[in-house]
């Protein structure tokens, strides 16, 4: 202890006479390790947000959406006339219809109260309407209770009130309604007076806005209700048999042309490219940030190489001396690396305020969540091995003087 | 001529040691790089889209809703107003008719047939004889429709450049007819190429809505409604609506844009002041249970109220120059090392009779020359910057407005080019100092 003592002690006193440099290290070291640790820190988030799963056979589902040009009569004959068309298709296990999909976009939203009169709703959620086939279709897992039946089912015009009886709901949504697990069977209402009784819970349906929504509660809170949604633009949501995605995606348009050409078909996409458009941003945000990251470790250690192979040059008759007085290599190489660590390890606890201070500003501007103390801990050790590294190449041409260097040079 | 004997100094001295000038050069180059990347994008987002108007066009804003219900409002008060505003609120407003322009406006949604004889679908807007003018719409044939046919509701439409290009090609189509969604149109005038970026006359649409295409077509506001055209933007209401459209309009429903030009500064004032009274008799008449709320916003206020700069855009902006800042003290560290390392040679200089200021300004020269090819680094990485901006889908939009606001605006190259060399003379100040305070005895005795 003592003895390290005392090898710190001149490092320090010759790092006196270059302050400022050894300020601007210490300064770029804070810096660096501040804005790399809350990128990684985003870019985590971001990782696993767009790792959550819709709770959706993903793989094996398609869109279509649809609108028809000039029919006067009621929608609902062509939307069951296109869903029996689609059903019937080779490789397409089930179709339905719905007003919105998880991770679609844009969906409905609504607030759910426990009473009739209640004033503000105890949660806000986001309505599907579907038909008897939807579970089947979605491919999503129903966890107590059952799902609707085809009698159950209501037809729905826009600007209509619901009238539906039953309704279906997420096990996260159900949790927050009735935390005492009982939600099974209970009554609820959502903006219209209409009792409506939980008659299943499903494991997981994400939010038509998940992707957008940084809340939990809004990402997760979803509701079914049987009702059959008539418009004259439709989505229609298609689940194929395994392996036979692309095959019945590319015969879909013709298929449907063939119950009627009076319609634009306006896209036909896997359900995978809507993910990866809904976490487009974040996707590329990770990419962008990553390389920043990578590009500012590389100045700064460039940085560090600069400026200590311009203190060895400027020392040789020192160093020249310390050897010829009886420093081995060894020593020198060492002097070098242990002010560095010195210089570093006061830039990493800098830095570690700098970074905690920075991710608290960016929590409070941004949805983010907050980095771990414990995390830019090892970021710091991280930036200190790499300026290690970076003091290495220097240090080995200085420790590499000739002890004659300090006469050489006189 | 001493600044010329400094440059010839500033590149011998820079030749000297290449790896050093090399690795300079490409730091603050980098730096330069990520940042201009950024502020490209901010600023073109930020543009003026029209300079000479932009103090003259005004939104109002209308508390069709009141304490219980308005958005981010308690019983206290407190909250904000809509963008948009209720139907019944958007015609009062157009019949009052109290700016010298005005129009009100919805986005709707249509169907025609292409060429190949297969349905196609236009987004079109609804607007009055006004917003041509307003907006300054250039065309190339024909022109807008006349407040004649405003009032009488006429089948007039006005194409944008691309679909008459798609639908007639190579013709003036002006007096022929269109058919739209069943109905047939006459057409009036064909727009030349506009498609201003940010698309600021309907912000309303969302957060990306910025940079969203202008609409394909227009149609008077009055047929549109008579047609019972549904609207394609986004509608807020309150309450359960009666259904229909019918309902729709009577309801309290905020979904209708409005804009009001208003030449002077007096007739803002004055514009603001009808506003009141307009909500003060709505109060009146028993339809607002609480204190009149008006607002009138021009361009440049609404764009800041209505666009939000993307997450992406706001992270990467401040890790861009945060990474600027490092690269900078990088420079310095660097600068220093170089100017320390000539102690000697600028020891001769001011024992031979230069002054502190002329060691000064052949630092600052000298630095500058570095400057300058990192501000040509910084340029190239700002044109692959932006195109990998474009690449990666970073900012949503339509392709036209992203290509827009990813390219480099006019003065940009110069604006990257002074900016370079203005960080790396900064980022050298305090080298430059020292480098100047030498003491010639001293630097002569180390000799």
């Amino acid at each position: 202890m003592a003895a390290a003592f005392m090898e710190v002690l001149p490092i320090l006193k010759a790092l006196r006479r270059n302050k400022v440099g050894a300020m601007l290290i210490g300064l770029q070291i804070a810096l660096t390790l501040a804005i790399v640790c809350n990128c990684l820190s985003i870019i985590q988030q971001y990782r696993d947000q767009m790792a959550s799963p819709s709770g959706l056979d993903e793989a094996n589902i398609f869109t279509v959406s649809n609108t028809w040009v000039g029919h006067a009569d009621d929608p609902k004959v062509r939307i069951a006339a296109d869903l029996a068309a689609l059903r019937s298709m080779p490789g397409v296990a089930d179709a339905e219809e719905s007003n919105g999909l998880p991770l679609g976009g844009s969906g409905w939203g609504t607030g759910i109260n426990l009473k009739p009169d209640q004033q503000h709703p105890s949660a806000s959620t986001t309505e599907y309407f579907v038909d008897e086939h939807a579970l089947a279709v979605y491919g999503i897992k129903l966890t107590a209770g059952r799902w609707f039946s085809a009698d159950e089912i209501r037809d729905f015009h826009l600007g209509e009130d619901l009238s539906a009886a039953s309704i279906v709901m997420t096990r996260r949504l159900a949790r927050a309604l009735f935390p005492s697990g009982d939600a099974l069977g209970q009554v609820i209402y959502l903006s219209a007076p209409t009792p409506l009784r939980v008659v299943g819970i499903v494991e997981r349906a994400q939010s038509p806005w998940a992707g957008i929504s940084h809340d939990a509660s809004a990402v997760e809170n979803s509701v079914f209700l049987p009702e059959r949604y008539l418009n004259n633009y439709v989505t229609y949501v298609v689940r194929a048999h395994p392996g036979a995605l692309a095959t019945a995606m590319g015969a879909v348009r013709d298929r449907l042309y063939a119950v009627t050409r009076q319609r634009i078909i306006l896209s036909v996409s896997p359900f995978r490219e809507m993910r990866q458009r809904t976490y487009q941003t974040e996707q590329s945000l990770s990419v962008l940030l990553g390389v920043l990251c990578a590009l500012l470790l590389i100045v700064t250690a460039c940085g560090i190489v600069g400026l200590v192979l311009y203190w060895v040059s400027q020392r040789r008759r020192q160093i020249g001396m310390r050897r010829a007085l009886g420093a081995r290599r060894m020593d020198i190489l060492r002097y070098f690396q242990l002010e560095n660590l010195l210089i570093a390890g006061t830039g990493a606890v800098l830095g570690i305020a700098v970074g905690l201070a920075g991710n608290t500003w960016l929590a409070a501007t941004l949805v983010l969540t907050r980095m771990s103390a414990g995390y830019i801990c090892v970021g710091a050790l991280i930036v200190l091995a790499l300026s290690q590294a970076a003091v290495l190449w220097p240090a080995l041409r200085a420790a590499a003087i000739p002890p004659a260097a300090a006469i050489r040079d006189l | 001529m001493m600044l010329s004997y400094y440059l010839e100094l500033a590149i011998r001295s820079l030749r000297r040691n290449v790896a050093l000038t090399a690795l300079m050069v490409t730091v603050v180059g980098f730096g330069i790089g990520a940042s201009m990347t950024v502020l490209t994008t901010l600023r073109a987002m930020a543009v003026d889209p029209i300079p000479n108007k932009s103090a003259q066009l005004f939104v109002p804003q209308i508390d069709a809703w009141g304490p219980p219900t308005r958005p981010g409002g308690g019983a206290d008060g407190s909250g904000q107003l809509f963008d948009q505003l209720t139907y019944r609120d958007a015609t009062g407003l157009m019949q009052a008719r109290k700016a010298a322009r005005q129009t009100a406006m919805y986005a709707v949604s249509l169907d025609t047939v292409s060429l190949e004889g297969v349905p196609l679908p236009v987004d079109g807007r609804a607007a009055y004889a006004d917003f041509f003018q307003m907006f300054e719409v250039p065309f190339r044939y024909g022109g807008p429709w006349s407040a004649a046919d405003d009032k009488g509701r006429a089948n007039v439409v006005v194409l944008s450049a691309r679909l008459a290009a798609r639908l007639f090609p190579h013709v003036n189509p002006v007096g022929r007819t269109i058919s739209l969604s069943g109905q047939e149109y006459r057409i009036v005038g064909v727009m030349d190429v506009w498609n201003p970026v940010p698309r600021f006359y309907d912000l309303t649409q969302g957060p990306n809505s910025g940079l969203a295409d202008a609409d394909s077509l227009f149609v008077p506001f009055s047929t549109a409604i008579e047609r019972e055209m549904p609207d394609n933007g986004s509608i807020r209401c309150n309450a359960r609506v009666a259904p229909g459209f019918a309902g729709q309009l009577a309801s309290e429903c905020v979904w209708i844009q409005f804009w009001a030009q208003l030449p002077t500064q007096a007739a803002a004032r004055d514009y603001k002041t009808f506003l009141y009274n307009y909500a003060a008799e709505q109060r009146r008449l028993g339809r607002f249970h609480w204190k009149p709320w008006v607002e009138l916003r021009d361009v440049h206020q609404w764009m800041a109220l209505e666009i939000s700069v993307p997450e992406t855009l706001r992270v990467s902006s401040v890790v861009a120059f945060g990474f600027l800042a490092v690269c900078l003290i990088n420079a310095a560290g660097l600068m220093l090392a170089r100017f320390s390392g000539r102690a000697g040679e600028l020891g001769v200089r001011r024992a031979l009779g230069a002054s502190r200021w002329d060691i000064g300004w052949q630092c600052v020269v000298e630095t500058a020359v570095v400057g300058l090819p990192a501000g040509v680094v910084g340029l190239a990485l700002t044109f692959a910057g932006l195109a990998s901006q474009r690449a990666l889908h970073m900012v949503a939009g339509s392709a036209a407005a992203v290509a827009r606001v990813t390219s480099l605006g006019d003065g940009m190259i110069a604006i990257t080019l002074v900016l370079a060399v203005c960080a790396t003379v900064c980022s050298a100040l305090y080298p430059i100092w020292r480098a100047s305070r030498l003491l010639p005895a001293w630097q002569l005795k180390a000799q």
